[in-house]
């Protein structure tokens, strides 16, 4: 009889090339997502040695970061943007890489773009050159971001070298309350593990609140991965993965559609496998979360008081005070009724058809709240297109939302969509880092797309089960 | 492409305080807008050294005294956030050649080590006396031996810590693994065929 295994070793072992001179594993990898930033310095380190792609099959592009999301008429006002488009564009040609580029109706976010088409799949490796590729982890696949450097080494010879990670078990379990969602599991389970409680480790989540979730909201938990220090996150792949999956353009059909998904099952954990940590949370005592700081591990509860520098170990406290000082918070306060500038719906966090039928649901004959800038960016043109059949473009643009073309839009602000000043942004992206929505002085707050719905409406930090009445999540 | 292995540095060093520096700080967004990592170091820690109208800010990298340090040092989980190999280059572009810190985010860790960066953690006390030895004198020479993964300043020794593989890979001149990967092509090919989705063609 095999020892038990959990996917995590399952997937390392079938993508483990060799052991390199310094003990690092040189590791396949199966799927490479690329996009504008972090690809060109790589072709041309790629062309300064002369090497070809090795698997021009397995790469897989689009452009998200720069793309402006409200006039997308190429040459972009930007130059610096019109020139890393061109250069995506030119090296996927060059080397035959499928790019998924605006006009082609499936072009978002990387990682919204490889789980849609069905490219993201149980028990593969997928590497990107951005740290959210930890998203792809929700279908049962390793998947993590690397550099620049690892983009070329990806690009030349398909594999990296890399250090085994340890496996932690995340176990969630019981019932999530009314108005809680995905995006508080995981701003709670990093509030409780610590920003760099996952340095060295895999997370696989785990317990019956993950088993219960849709493949969207175990993408939102998995991105977040690396909020909590953990380079790659992912849930073992079961009947709801095959679901999503089934169908979609990058999918195997037919025969190969079921050896797929009876190798897929397979790669699941085994029953009674051993991990390296094992952390077990009660679902029942997770609220909806609010960040308050300036990384997502400070976080409270709606319904908490953000903390005092004088109640936390004195290791503690000079980030806490430079935290209020940015956040312009005293310590102690309640942080619901914290004034809002901005509200963003966006963000390959939560940005997908189900975050946006939620929001919907909730705005429906509601206005935002006078002088607060409204955006809601979709995660990709899909969702879009799909959000716009459904007629919820409308709900949310008359409830005063500027309804944009899909990017990463304000979540780092690379593209025209900034924070102005010290404005406060209600967001429903993944970081909260000082300067993350392009001012220096700007301040967000992470929270869950409802949550920023009720931020929208009532023009400051709100307990959206107060505002729309409580709904079951 | 051999390297030069990396046995030991020294030099002037320089503070930069905070746990959870993350790479935003380190190299804001919009310095990204480009398609090479030219002229990178100019805009480390842009937006904690100018305010918005371009003013400086008094930060520790524009004091008179520490101009040419090539010590960087920091707190805790240096280096979270994003995966984007620009934090690390904007640091060696700006002319350091290691960072010694609590310590490190993993991904700007092997990003580092892969432009032979060396990153050394040291203990919260250790950190402490190192940061106030560069503080108290600009002139100190902040020594680091990389097979012994040790500081020394100011007549001190502290031990740190650098991972095994880390150690080894600078310290043999094969930070950069390109050379190797490319050397077990075969391996690479027999590994492919074995997994039906990276063999099965185009789609
Ligand atoms: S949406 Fe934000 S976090 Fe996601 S890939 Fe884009 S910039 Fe990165």
């Amino acid at each position: 009889m095999n020892e038990p295994r959990h996917l995590f070793d399952k997937v390392w072992d079938a993508h483990a090339v060799g052991t390199l001179a310094n003990g690092q594993t040189q590791l396949l990898i199966g799927t490479h997502l690329i996009h504008e930033v972090t690809s060109p310095q790589a072709f041309g380190m790629l062309d300064d040695l002369g090497l070809p792609v090795r698997m021009p099959h397995r790469t897989f592009a689009t452009v998200d970061h720069i793309v402006p999301t409200d006039q997308r008429q190429e040459p972009f006002a930007d130059p610096l943007a019109d020139a890393m488009i061109k250069a995506l564009r030119a090296n996927c040609e060059r080397h035959g890489i499928t790019y998924f580029d605006l006009g082609s109706g499936r072009q978002g976010i990387v990682h919204m773009v490889g789980p849609e088409q069905g490219i993201t799949q149980p028990g593969t490796t997928i590497a990107c050159g951005d740290s959210h590729t930890s998203t792809h982890g929700a279908f049962g696949a390793v998947a993590f971001g690397i550099g620049t450097s690892q983009v070329r080494d990806v690009l030349a010879t398909q594999t990296i070298a890399m250090t085994k990670p340890k496996v932690r078990r995340i176990e969630v379990n019981g019932q999530l309350g009314p108005g809680v969602y995905a995006k508080d599991v995981i701003l709670h389970i990093i509030r409780t593990l610590g920003v760099n409680g996952g340095i060295g480790y895999a997370y696989e989540y785990a317990g019956d609140v993950f088993d219960r979730m849709s493949m969207e909201e175990r993408m939102t938990v998995c991105n977040m991965s690396i909020e909590g220090g953990a380079r790659c996150g992912y849930v073992n792949p079961d009947d709801t993965t095959f679901a999503y999956l089934e169908g979609r353009p990058y999918a195997p059909q037919g025969a190969a559609w079921d050896e797929a998904v009876a190798r897929w099952r397979a790669t699941a954990s085994d029953p009674g496998c051993a991990y390296d940590d094992v952390v077990v949370i009660d679902a029942a005592d997770i609220a909806p979360t609010v960040t308050w700081g300036i990384n997502p591990g400070q976080a409270v509860f709606i319904d908490e008081r953000v903390p005092h520098p004088d109640e936390v170990p004195a290791g503690e406290r000079a980030s806490i005070v430079e935290a209020l000082a940015h956040m312009q918070l005293q310590g102690g306060q309640a942080i619901a009724g914290t004034p809002v500038n901005v509200a963003f719906l966006g963000s390959c966090t939560n940005a997908r058809l189900s975050d946006f039928r939620e929001v919907a649901a909730v705005l429906r004959g509601r206005r935002v709240a006078p002088g607060v800038r409204a955006i809601a960016v979709p995660g990709s043109t899909l969702v879009k297109e799909a959000c716009e059949r459904e007629g919820i473009d409308r709900v949310l643009i008359d409830a005063g939302f500027e309804w944009r073309a899909a990017g990463c839009s304000m979540c780092l602000a690379m593209n025209p969509d900034k924070l102005r000043g010290d404005e406060l942004c209600a967001s429903s992206s993944n970081r909260n880092f000082k300067g993350r929505q392009g001012s220096a002085t700007g301040r967000t707050v992470l929270m869950s797309p409802v949550m920023v719905a009720a931020a929208a409406v009532t023009g400051a930090v709100a307990d959206a089960r107060a505002v729309f009445g409580a709904r079951e999540a | 492409m051999a390297l030069e292995p990396i046995l030991q540095l020294a030099g002037r060093g320089v503070v930069v305080p905070g746990d959870d520096i993350d790479t935003d700080r380190i190299i804001p967004a919009r310095y990204l807008r480009a398609i090479t990592f030219d002229g990178l170091g100019d805009a480390l820690f842009r937006d904690v050294r100018f305010d918005e109208e371009g003013r400086p800010l008094d930060h520790p990298l524009d004091q008179p005294e520490r101009q040419g340090a090539t010590v960087l040092l920091s707190g805790r989980n240096f280096g979270c956030g994003s995966s984007r190999e620009h934090a690390p280059q904007s640091i060696v572009r700006a002319g350091f050649r290691a960072v010694i810190a609590g310590s490190f985010a993993e991904i700007f860790f092997q990003n580092a080590t892969t432009l032979g960066m060396v990153c050394l953690a040291l203990g919260d006390d250790d950190l402490a006396a190192v940061c106030a030895a560069v503080e108290a004198d600009p002139a100190a020479e902040v020594a680091i031996d990389v097979t012994a993964a040790t500081v020394t300043v100011a007549g001190h020794g502290y031990a740190g810590a650098l991972p095994a593989t880390a150690r080894d890979a600078l310290t043999r001149g094969r930070y950069d693994p390109l050379a190797e990967l490319l050397e077990h092509d075969a391996d690479v090919a027999a590994t492919a065929e074995r997994l039906p989705y990276v063999a099965g063609g185009t789609a």
